[in-house]
């Protein structure tokens, strides 16, 4: 499998992503700079990762999804490529017009910073097949906007086609119906805050994170 | 010429930011608040060939976020 992180400038999760993915296929990803207008020749899992890219200014990920590398995702991910965005990913994903809704300012107030439960929700893609649909599943936040919000008519609609991959098991940061992970129409990009390459291996405290990186690998 | 843009958040969005800042006037001892929402004011200063349909578009493509946000366009006179 041949995997791409992209870097923009304040990501601070990158380096986790690479070591997840190099962990789980055997191979370092290419990590690509926002700058780049082309991704690595035959590429089939791209990650965003988590962080606080330009400082959040505007707002999480409005500037990073207008990079340069963004118009490649896109691309990318219209012919089938899988993209996984986390946290900071997950902003950039939505403010691209990826995936749907918005994510806002966490309803508490409070950066939220330590491992929450997930439930998850559905487990018919290539990222969560795995998983037991319902299995609850221990993966670290931390993150200041994470309350994801979409107008009724969205939310229904992600709900009934099943594109809500993972919720969260008790309400932490206001996101609507419980909403922590989202998949795109096609179910190859997966937008979500919790961070599943932060437990990949028992020195994480657990490994729960590793099956979603598994199950990407199983589907190629 | 001088643009100002007005960014707010849509009716019905809760905005936790304007909560936080509610509170901290009822702590001060200010009543008679209703309820605070907080939003954005970006000033951009444009050359006389930019058109309202750029300053537009530049709203929609990055200045708001438009699933949860609403802009307001206002030249500033001088």
């Amino acid at each position: 499998m041949k995997t791409a992180v992209i870097v923009f400038p304040g990501s601070n999760c990158d380096r986790d992503m690479a070591v997840a993915l190099e962990q789980v296929t055997g191979k370092a990803p290419a990590m690509i700079w926002h700058r780049e207008s082309e991704l690595p020749e035959g590429v089939d899992f791209i990650a965003l990762p988590g962080g606080f890219s330009y400082g959040d200014y505007l707002r999480c990920g409005a500037i990073s999804a207008r990079s340069p590398i963004i118009t490649a995702v896109k691309a990318a991910a219209d012919r089938g490529v899988r993209v996984l965005g986390v946290c900071n990913g997950f902003q950039v994903l939505t403010e691209a017009g990826m995936l749907p809704g918005a994510l806002m300012r966490n309803a508490t107030m409070n950066f939220i910073c330590r491992d929450v439960s997930l439930t998850v929700a559905n487990n018919n893609s290539d990222f969560t097949r795995l998983y037991q649909a319902g299995e609850q599943v221990n993966f670290p936040v931390a993150h200041h906007d994470g309350n994801f919000n979409a107008d009724a008519d969205t939310l229904d609609r992600l709900e009934g086609e099943g594109r809500v991959a993972f919720r969260y098991t008790t309400p932490i940061n206001g996101a609507a119906r419980d909403i922590a992970g989202i998949l795109s129409e096609k179910r190859n990009v997966l937008g979500m805050m919790p961070h599943p390459e932060r437990m990949i291996e028992p020195a994480h405290g657990g490994n729960d994170g590793r099956r979603l990186f598994e199950s990407v690998l199983a589907a190629l | 010429m001088k643009t100002r843009i007005y960014v707010t958040l849509k009716n019905g969005v809760l905005d936790p930011q304007g909560k936080a800042i509610h509170h901290a006037l009822e702590g001060l001892g200010f009543g008679g608040v209703n309820d605070v929402r907080a939003g954005k004011l970006i000033e951009l200063d444009l050359d006389d060939s930019v058109t309202t349909a750029d300053i537009e578009r530049m709203c929609q493509q990055l200045l708001a976020n438009t699933v949860i946000e609403n802009f307001r366009i206002e030249p500033v006179a001088g």
